[in-house]
């Protein structure tokens, strides 16, 4: 952190106006924005380089939605984790989920976090659920170079609306375009199969209950398509982050809960495998 | 060309210095009380929207009396300095004291090279896990730091407010307890033959830093909340 001489807090500290972090930084210290780094030359078009996170799923349920990530990152066709963490609370009422390069996802997140963060404290009040979300697109739109050399993030963002009092989810491209999802979404590797479960499985007034086990299902599934994508791993009791975000805030389900979900999950398909049926 | 008239540099700080406790006078008291769970502020304050008493980060929270504008000023510096020292670093490294250092230098450096010295004093406080570990930092428009504990009483009466709170203030009382402390202090009349006023809840600004809150220990209280407390405090 650069100081004044004096000591005292530079110029950039108490000049008024701004209520964004990113825009005190961009004037301060740009060199810690991921915008601010110039762009080196090369690309990693095998995605070999650097970890990268996978299938992130999320669906509206009554009163809320609910997202869910697997816990999987790869690099080419190794395994570099088994237990990121992928599905994070934005804020209170919030929660982002990442794909794409591991590295700048995690590090978007604790900017947007802090965004979000920042704003409420200046202000004296949180920002809409439109304004945060609009908040992530010009953050994705600042790597923009970095995704042009393969090292792309996208994130999908979804949070319980204050003035509305429903769940709403978006989701962005490379260029920090947001579009809004209805019903259910999914990003990274395996979303589509992903999707594809979430397709026969979700319907309309869903309890957020109900909507663990959908999301669950379809991470399972994009599990059993997708080689980057890593199911419930029983052995070493690691399963999806899943997290509800409803008037009641942001509520990470619980690993107790999520064991006996996947286990009456896995004990579901294997009895109709042994009848040669389908799940 | 005519000379300027010769000012010893006593009589300047001077000037100064009574300058600013003219303005820091003329505002109201807020007054600053540790109790079991952590660090209570209070202040009459009938806005809404303009406080007195913010957050700065997880654990800190900056309560000011004085000119608005330079409070105001002062406040988001600090929720500036915190978060990116939070961000470079972890949010476990942004303490109090790198704050109040910060605002010192501030305050210190704008008294002695600027035409005019900030009409503002402040407190910049923290909880810690147990109540030994709280700090609460007092700085003046000179850029002066006293490192306070208990309780901090600043603006306009805040010699004789002091007086009152330390002969009832104890370590360990119950949340209920400070604020009904507080209402009375603030509510009390400089004669002391005139009769003291009852502050209605409506007309306060009530926050605290909960040591017992997970992450951001701040809270504001107003409404039905805080007539309770008030309420059932002098009742």
């Amino acid at each position: 952190m650069s100081t004044d001489p004096s000591g005292r807090l530079p110029r950039a500290f108490t000049t008024p106006g701004s209520s964004s972090f990113v825009e005190f930084l961009g004037a301060h210290a740009p060199e810690l924005l991921p915008s601010g780094r110039a762009a080196l030359p090369g690309t990693d078009p095998t995605g070999s380089l650097a970890p990268h996170g996978t299938t992130i799923v999320a669906l509206t349920v009554d009163g809320g939605v609910v997202m869910a990530g697997d816990r999987r990152a790869t690099m080419g066709s190794m395994i570099a984790s088994r237990e990121i963490e992928k599905v994070f609370p934005a804020d209170d009422f919030s929660a982002v989920g990442i794909a794409g390069t591991a590295g700048l996802a995690v590090e978007m997140v604790r900017l947007f976090q802090l965004e979000l963060e920042h704003y409420e404290k200046i202000e004296g009040s949180a920002l809409s659920l439109v304004g945060k979300a609009n908040r992530l697109s010009t953050l994705i739109r600042g790597s923009l170079p970095l995704a042009l050399q393969g090292l792309a993030v996208v994130p999908l963002f979804a949070g319980y609306d204050l003035d509305g009092t429903v769940g709403r989810i978006f989701s962005y491209d490379v260029t920090g375009g947001r579009y809004e999802e209805h019903e259910h979404h999914s990003v990274g590797s395996g979303s589509v199969f992903a999707r594809g479960s979430l397709k026969k499985r979700w319907r309309p007034g869903l309890d957020p209950a109900d909507g663990v086990q959908v999301a669950l299902e379809a991470l399972v599934d994009a599990a059993d398509d997708d080689s980057a994508t890593g199911g419930p791993d029983l052995a070493r009791q690691i399963w999806p982050v899943v997290a509800t975000v409803t008037a009641a805030g942001y509520q990470r389900v619980p690993d107790e809960q999520l064991a006996e979900l996947v286990t009456e999950l896995a004990a579901r398909r294997r009895q109709s495998h042994q009848r040669g049926g389908h799940a | 060309m005519s000379m300027p008239f010769y000012v010893s540099p006593e009589q300047l700080m001077k000037d100064r210095a009574d300058y600013a406790r003219k303005g820091i006078a003329r505002g109201r008291s807020v007054v600053v009380l540790a109790y079991d769970d952590g660090i209570a502020f209070a202040t009459e304050n009938p806005s809404r929207a303009l406080h007195k008493v913010s957050e700065i980060y997880d654990r800190i929270a900056f309560a000011a009396v004085g000119k608005y504008n330079e409070f105001e000023n002062l406040r988001v510096a600090g929720v500036r300095y915190a978060d990116l020292r939070g961000y470079s670093y972890d949010r476990a490294d942004v303490n109090a004291r790198g704050l109040a250092n910060a605002y010192a230098q501030t305050l210190g450096t704008v008294f002695t090279t600027e035409a005019k010295p900030l009409e503002v004093e402040l407190v910049v406080a923290e909880v810690g896990p147990t109540a030994e570990e709280d700090q609460i930092y007092r700085l003046s428009y000179d850029g002066s730091v006293a490192d306070e504990h208990g309780y901090v009483v600043m603006g306009g009466q805040a010699e004789r407010l002091g007086a009152q709170l330390g002969e009832t203030w104890a370590a360990g009382m119950p949340l209920a307890q400070v604020l009904a402390l507080a209402v009375t202090v603030l509510g009390s009349a400089q004669d002391p033959d005139a009769e003291p006023r009852v502050i209605p809840a409506g007309q306060l600004e009530v926050a605290v830093l909960d040591r017992t809150r997970p992450r951001r220990a701040f809270r504001r209280l107003t409404g039905a909340l805080l007539e309770d407390l008030v309420a059932g405090a002098a009742g």
